[in-house]
Parts: structure tokens; C-alpha cells; sequence
């Protein structure tokens, strides 16, 4: 599984050219990506039930270190890191510490069953898990964000022990 | 004056002649008709009465033939029998008002239909009440839409209590096309108010999110799932739809910048307001009662924790702290406590706490896994999912002695949300394989299943009362 992974992620960025960094901090996200539709989306008469809708686009994201795997794996009802992923990790570590102008988000997965919040709030546990494990190797903790998507964004749609197993997981997403 | 009704007593066709000086009024155009008993109807109620009781023998129940097709499962003899008339001219009209009117009182489980298919009246009918006790009605309503040279609708209606033969006053309304199926639901709000003493929540609308392929969608529909209008669309998940007290603008959390923001968004002109983009996640927002602030989950400090924030954005102010997840919160209508969910103990459970300060208090002991809190407007219930070995099923608590009851028998709910009056909720469920929305009263005996979009639906919000033009 992760030979396969390791293999596609390298094709991928032979292909693919690094972007510039993207600044991570507590400023607010412009709206700049949205579109709201004009307000005369109801024409004739708005009535009392007016909506007007919005329609949001795709955020682009970017490369990290070449050739290294970037998924972490858990076990069910765990936010704790296993050993086989320390090698993965310190090689994300190395590649933070040599480009201190780069940024990563930790994305925090659950498997599908559960309440989406309570899931977002798990996923959040495991991410930041791994930015600690980050931390532990040296890591500048503002080259580091920690979130969560829950159960939103699944990489298997099954309702198996195989898929959740896909499902409960950290990425690292480059910015 | 009282020979106009005894007439109907003594069993005349229903189609009356419009004649007699309390009628002439009546006749002529009128922008609202007045809806209090002391205008409309002729006669003094202690002559009524007393007609009621001597003349008219308890017709036997007839079975209830649903005039049209509406999926609410449980309806019985236990519910007031209704007949709901087609409005006269509802043939040429885009929406047929009387199907409206009698799916939302059938939905409501305090109604049945009794059917009134073919009959011809119009609110100036005066109706035969021996005819509709023989089918078993308890009340009738009746109506009219007309089109108007402007394209404009003049909407009408009357209801009867055929048991006493009283009419209970009525109402009109001139909307543009749009707002036909609202001024339906205006006079399901008017006739449940006037047989049960509380208010309809027919008038009111619920929030959903649809998954489709790669598209998001939140959805702002009827309370009866029609009429659907986008709100958002985004190639990211929406989650948490939270309603605004007033109605006007809806709190969620969005992904599309790849990390969960919570944004605050007024619906009729489409502008949102980002409100909480701190570090980490950003996620469940909850207004307060009196919509100046929202309680929102933020992982900035590490964990995640329970924070307000002001309506408008700005600095969050931290709740409380504890050493596990803290997230879902939300107000109890008066606003003075805050229901939440903790794994603090282990595993996560639903606590409450009071907004001035001081120690939570645990609320759910049984089960494992207890989540999503809903507080009926009362305070007297909390809706939650727990989970029963392996399903996650609806329940209904009674906060004062704790009796819980599990109202659902589907495995996938989540996400209940009480009805502003108290007495339905919504959830998103899984049935025969499909995702859907269902609304249920409390006690779990009547269910509809709601008419949505198409793809996978979820997180449902029932939004609040709205002060009518």
C-alpha cells in the first residue's frame, strides 16, 4: 500500500513544480474565491423567501518533500502515532527544517461512523498528535498547522472494516 | 340573523345562497377577512351550543382516506379528523393549496385527513355539517385562489368546527407566485392554532446539506422540504447549518479553504462574514438567543475547546477548559445555560452548564457515546444520538426525572433539531439505503419522511418563528 503510494507521489512531483508558500497565521481567508450570485437570482418578486446563492471555487495546494509518503494511519478510537510511521515523519521533519519558508497542514481524518462534530473534534486529536511528533523532531511550530476534516473527506466510501481503516488518517497537505 | 344558521342544522344543501344582510360584507372584495368569531359568524354562541349538543348524534368514525399522497407513517384514530377542501380555482393555480394545508396538518401528528376530494366550496360556503360528521370530520376548511390581472394570487379560506356547526373565521392573503406554498402554510398555522391553542411551525424553514458527486450544497427550504434554494454551493463540505435567532442569516462551518472557518451568512443577499478562521479548526456554531454572540469549538489553544465570539467576528473569549473534546454547543432558549459535549469522563457525553459560571453538570449516564444535543424550547426535553451497539439512534430525553426513550428504529440518525415549537424534530437519517430527512414528534409515533434535494442529505437545522409582513 504505501510502496503504491510512495510511487504515485513521486510521479507526481516530477510532474508537478513547487508553488510559492502560502502564509499560515490568524489573519482572516479573503473571500476572494467566492462568487455570490447577483441578487436578481429571483426575479419577479423576491417575496418573504428571498436566497440569494453563493457559489465557492477550489483552493490550490502545494508540493512537499519528493518521494516521501504522506499519510498516517490509526487505529480505531486512537490518536497515538505508531512506529511505523516515525521514518515517514522525520523525513516531513527534515524537509520543514531546511525550508523554514515552507508550510504544512496536518489533516486530521475519522473513519464514517460517529457525529460530524464529535469526528471533527477526533481528527483534530490525531493531527495534532503528529504535530507534536513534528515538534519532538525540531519543527517550528508556526511551519505547522493542525486541523481537521472528521469524517468529511474520505479516501474509501466503503462501510467496511477496510475502508474505515483507509479513512482514519493524518495527510500532510503542502501549502 | 340566527334563521341563516339554523338553516345548515336542519340540513340544507351546503352550497347556501349567498344572501342575507351578514353576508353582504362578506361578498365584497376585502383585503383581510377579520379572524374573530365576533364578525363572521351570525349567531351568539350560547344559541349554537345548545343546537350542538341536542341535534347532533356522534357520527361512527370513518377510516381516513388520505386525499393525496403524503409519506407520514402513523397517523391514526387518536388524530383530529380534518377535511381540507380543494380551494375553488386551485386547478388553474400552480400550487394546489389544499394538499399543502392538509400534508403539513397530517405532518404535524395532532391531524388526519379526511377525504374531501370532489366537493366545490369556496370560503363562503357555508357547509352542510351533517354530511361532513357523516364522513367523519371533527372541522373543514375551505377556500379559494384567484388569479389577479397583476399576477398576483388571492388567496382565501375559512375554517368550520362542523361540530358545532361554528365557523371559525379565516383569512386572505395577496402574494406574488412565489409565495403561494407560504401562504399555504399560513393557513395550516392558522387552522393548528386555532384547534390545538399553539402555534404552527408551518411558516417556518429548516437548513440542510446535500453531497453530490464533488458539490456541496446548503440548502434553505419549507418546513416541509419543498421549495429548496441554494444558499451555498462548494466543491468542500458544508457542516452545522445553525439558524440565527431571527431567521435572517445562517452560521456554518465551510472547508473550502481546506480547514474548517465558520462563516456567519445572511441569506437573502448571499454577503458572509468569516467569524472564526483561528488556527487549527474552527467548527460548531451556536448562537445565543439573543443572536449577539455565537459559542463556537476552536482548536487554536490546542484541543478542542469551547469559546464565544461576537456576532460580528473579533477576539473569542474562552468558556471553560478541560483536558479532552469539548464541542457541540448549545442554548437553552432563555439563554442562561449552555448544553455541550465532553469526553473529559472517557468517552463523550452530553453536560450542561450555567452561563454565569460554575462546574458542569453531567446529563446523560446511559450509554457510551451520547452526542449531538438539541434543547426543546421549553427546556423540558433534550434530543441527542447515542449509541446502541454500534447504531446511532435518536433519543428523547425528559430532563426533570431523566427518562429516555429511543424514538427511531433506523441506525444512522444524527443531528436533531427541535421544531420552534417544541413539538416536532428534524434528523437526518438512513432508510432503505437512501439518506434522508425525517421530521418526528417526540414521542416518535408520527414520521415524515421530508421531500429534498437529490444526493446525499444531512445536517439539518430548523430555523425559528418568523414575524409575518
Amino acid at each position: 500500500m504505501f510502496k503504491q503510494v510512495t510511487l504515485a507521489l513521486a510521479a507526481t512531483a516530477l510532474i508537478a513544480g513547487c508553488s510559492s508558500p502560502v502564509k499560515l497565521d490568524n489573519a482572516p481567508v479573503q473571500d476572494a474565491g467566492t462568487s455570490a450570485a447577483g441578487s436578481g437570482a429571483n426575479s419577479g418578486g423576491m417575496g418573504q423567501s428571498g436566497v440569494t446563492p453563493v457559489g465557492v471555487d477550489r483552493t490550490a495546494t502545494a508540493q512537499g518533500p519528493v518521494g516521501v509518503a504522506r499519510i498516517v494511519y490509526f487505529d480505531y478510537d486512537s490518536y497515538t502515532v505508531k512506529a511505523e510511521f516515525q521514518s515517514m515523519i522525520e523525513q516531513h521533519a527534515r524537509f520543514l527544517k531546511s525550508n523554514p519558508n515552507r508550510r504544512v497542514s496536518l489533516e486530521g481524518n475519522t473513519d464514517a461512523r460517529g457525529g460530524a462534530e464529535y469526528n471533527l473534534a477526533l481528527g483534530q486529536k490525531r493531527s495534532e498528535a503528529v504535530r507534536r511528533a513534528l515538534g519532538l523532531l525540531g519543527v517550528t511550530d508556526s511551519q505547522v498547522e493542525a486541523v481537521s476534516f472528521g469524517a468529511e473527506k474520505p479516501a474509501a466510501a466503503g462501510a467496511d472494516e477496510a475502508s474505515y481503516a483507509q479513512n482514519r488518517r493524518v495527510e500532510f497537505s503542502y501549502r | 340573523m340566527c334563521n341563516i344558521r339554523m338553516r345548515a342544522f336542519s340540513g340544507l344543501p351546503h352550497r347556501a345562497e349567498r344572501r342575507g344582510p351578514t353576508l353582504l360584507a362578506m361578498k365584497n372584495p376585502i383585503a383581510v377577512l377579520p379572524t374573530s368569531n365576533r364578525i363572521l359568524s351570525s349567531a351568539p354562541r350560547r344559541t349554537l351550543m345548545g343546537l350542538a349538543a341536542s341535534s347532533l348524534a356522534l357520527a361512527p368514525m370513518a377510516p381516513a382516506l388520505a386525499q393525496f399522497r403524503v409519506e407520514v407513517s402513523g397517523v391514526g384514530l387518536t388524530q383530529a379528523p380534518i377535511a381540507v377542501a380543494p380551494f375553488k380555482g386551485e386547478g388553474q393555480s400552480p400550487q394546489k393549496i389544499a394538499a399543502i394545508v392538509q400534508a403539513d396538518l397530517e405532518r404535524s401528528g395532532r391531524f388526519r385527513a379526511v377525504d374531501a376530494a370532489g366537493t366545490e366550496l369556496d370560503e363562503n360556503s357555508r357547509p352542510d355539517v351533517s354530511l361532513w360528521r357523516q364522513k367523519g370530520a371533527d372541522s373543514l376548511a375551505e377556500g379559494s385562489v384567484t388569479r389577479l390581472a397583476d399576477g398576483r394570487y388571492d388567496v382565501r379560506f375559512r375554517l368550520w368546527d362542523v361540530v358545532r356547526g361554528e365557523d371559525l373565521g379565516g383569512q386572505s392573503f395577496v402574494v406574488p407566485q412565489i409565495d403561494l406554498r407560504l401562504a399555504a402554510h399560513r393557513i395550516a398555522d392558522f387552522i393548528y392554532e386555532k384547534l390545538t391553542g399553539e402555534k404552527g411551525i408551518f411558516s417556518t424553514r429548516v437548513a440542510y446539506v446535500t453531497k453530490s458527486g464533488t458539490r456541496y450544497t446548503l440548502w434553505v427550504a419549507d418546513a416541509d422540504g419543498e421549495n429548496s434554494q441554494a444558499a451555498l454551493t462548494s466543491p468542500e463540505p458544508i457542516i452545522s447549518p445553525a439558524w440565527s435567532p431571527t431567521g435572517g442569516q445562517l452560521a456554518y462551518v465551510s472547508f473550502e479553504s481546506r480547514k474548517p472557518v465558520v462563516y456567519v451568512h445572511e441569506i437573502s443577499s448571499g454577503r458572509r462574514r468569516l467569524i472564526a478562521n483561528f488556527r487549527g479548526s474552527n467548527s460548531a456554531p451556536a448562537w445565543s438567543p439573543d443572536g449577539r454572540s455565537l459559542a463556537v469549538t476552536l482548536s487554536r489553544d490546542g484541543g478542542s475547546q469551547l469559546y464565544t465570539i461576537d456576532a460580528s467576528g473579533g477576539e473569542p473569549r474562552r468558556l471553560m477548559q478541560s483536558a479532552g473534546i469539548d464541542t457541540e454547543p448549545t442554548y437553552s432558549a432563555d439563554g442562561r445555560t449552555l448544553y455541550f459535549v465532553s469526553d473529559r469522563g472517557g468517552a463523550p457525553q452530553i453536560y450542561r452548564m450555567s452561563v454565569s459560571g460554575g462546574s458542569p453538570e453531567r446529563v446523560t449516564f446511559t450509554g457510551t457515546y451520547n452526542v449531538s444535543p438539541a434543547i426543546s424550547p421549553d427546556g423540558r426535553f433534550l434530543a441527542y444520538i447515542s449509541r446502541v451497539g454500534g447504531a446511532f439512534k435518536l433519543h428523547v430525553m425528559e430532563l426533570a426525572g431523566g427518562a429516555t426513550v429511543a424514538i427511531t428504529d433506523t441506525s444512522n440518525d444524527e443531528n436533531p433539531s427541535f421544531a420552534p415549537n417544541g413539538r416536532l424534530l428534524i434528523y437526518a437519517t438512513r432508510q432503505q439505503g437512501r439518506e434522508a430527512l425525517m421530521t418526528t414528534t417526540l414521542d416518535g409515533k408520527i414520521k415524515a419522511r421530508l421531500a429534498g434535494q437529490g444526493g446525499d442529505i444531512r445536517e439539518p437545522d430548523w430555523g425559528p418563528f418568523q414575524k409575518q409582513p
